[in-house]
């Protein structure tokens, strides 16, 4: 393939809306209640909806006939390269919003720098998924604080799920070959840059939680290798199941 | 970018006017702004069309009904999806915000305002129902993406909200 970092690139940001939105779909009538069910499968839908995007482009890179449902649904697992948060199980609503928060915090951030990539699919597709995102962040970060500050209870709960959750959150800022070639070719965003910031801003929302920032150093990586968690598996059996049980068949 | 960028071949206009969009029925393609160029050249009619919001699928079905409606006109056509710009609810005409109204779902504010009302809890959204502006936010999100949930406390009426998209 002529592109390949291009493509691993694209794979590389879409793989995380992907997983992410097979995840939040799950809630679908399971919400804890209906406005946090609706919201939490519209933002699903939105990502399902930039993943399309991605896909599509990706597609017409490889050139070779790949569509995007192609490339969504018949990869094994190593070949996803999401990161480790995202495939994380909707253990309760506090490791929901937990995960929701971690991830919107550096999805908004990475898109605003995407936006100024001189590719013109990819920033046109930043453009339109920065606005809905900023959606996304406003809904995670306002549940962080109303938990976080809320009974006894869900601040327990909350403080459970970061203090369980941040361990994958450095991942988020890791580069593979793809996004070292595409920063080189200025295309990609350096996501080291915005290390610093992220960290700041979720610090910042998480005082206002009066939720304890974990002071851990011990860090998870490898999805973005192909390494996953067991989870990943469980969410690709049943994302995939239509396709593997009749192949080929078309919606 | 405004509504005046569109290129849009006049004979071509009444016949896309009738699209409408699946999940507003009382709102056209054209006055949601949604239909960016849609040219005769030769025998084929060119239509681009833009996402309102990415996960939308209305836009599947929009396309196909562009084809269908242009097929009965008579012409061939074929349909690109674009995103460059961005589709805002600014290209939504006054036609057809007031479609929206009388549908039962208010309008979209400024960005401005509707930052207002779905941060800080401001009341400022019209009831589509008594037209009271005594309203609160139940959820950030509505039945459709596009969409939040209201209620009236005057007249107690649940409504949607068409959030500003800019
Ligand atoms: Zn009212």
């Amino acid at each position: 393939m002529k592109n390949e970092n291009l493509y691993n690139y694209i794979l590389g940001i879409a793989d995380n809306s992907l997983i992410l939105g097979q995840r939040l779909g799950e809630l679908c009538g399971h919400g804890p209640n209906l406005e946090t069910d609706i919201a939490c499968t519209n933002i699903s839908l939105d990502l399902f909806g930039q993943v399309r995007s991605y896909f599509q482009y990706a597609g017409k890179i490889a050139g070779d006939g790949r569509s995007e449902d192609d490339i969504s649904m018949l990869r094994k697992e190593h070949e996803y390269k999401n990161v480790l948060l995202v495939e994380q199980p909707n253990t309760n609503f506090a490791y929901i919003i937990v995960r929701q928060f971690l991830f919107d915090a550096y999805h908004l951030a990475f898109l605003r720098e995407l936006q100024k990539s001189p590719d013109l699919t990819l920033s046109a597709i930043a453009n339109k998924c920065v606005k809905e995102v900023s959606y996304h962040e406003r809904f995670s970060s306002d549940w962080v604080r109303r938990l976080g500050d809320g009974t006894d209870e869900s601040r327990e709960k909350m403080q459970e799920a970061i203090n369980d959750l941040w361990m994958y959150t450095d991942e988020l800022f890791h580069q593979m070959e793809a996004d070292k070639a595409m920063v080189a070719e200025g295309i990609g965003v350096d996501v080291t840059t915005l290390k610093e910031g992220y960290y700041a801003y979720v610090k910042e929302v998480l005082e206002e939680a009066t939720i304890e920032v974990p002071e851990s150093k011990y860090f998870q990586k490898g999805g973005k290798h192909g390494v996953h968690t067991e989870h990943l598996g469980y969410i690709l059996a049943e994302l995939q199941y239509m396709q593997r049980t009749y192949p080929n068949m078309e919606w | 970018m405004t509504a005046t960028d569109q290129h849009i071949d006049d004979v071509l206009i009444p016949i896309l006017e009738k699209v409408s969009d699946p999940e507003i029925p009382v709102l056209s393609i054209m006055d949601m702004g949604v239909v960016r160029s849609a040219v005769i050249a030769d025998d084929l009619v060119k239509v681009e069309i833009t996402p309102t919001y990415s996960g939308c699928p209305a836009m599947d079905v929009i396309g196909d009904d562009i084809k269908k409606a242009l097929k009965e006109a008579g012409y061939k056509s074929e349909i690109d999806l674009i995103l460059h710009p961005a589709w805002t609810t600014d290209w939504i005409t006054p036609r057809g915000r007031k479609a929206l109204e009388d549908y039962g779902i208010a309008a979209p504010l400024e960005a401005e305002a509707d930052k207002a009302v779905l941060l800080d809890g401001k009341r400022l959204v019209k009831c589509t129902n008594c037209g009271s502006t005594n309203t609160r936010l139940v959820s950030q999100f509505g039945s459709t993406a596009c969409k939040a949930q209201f209620q009236c406390d005057d007249c107690q009426e649940p409504f949607d909200y068409f959030k500003c998209l800019k």
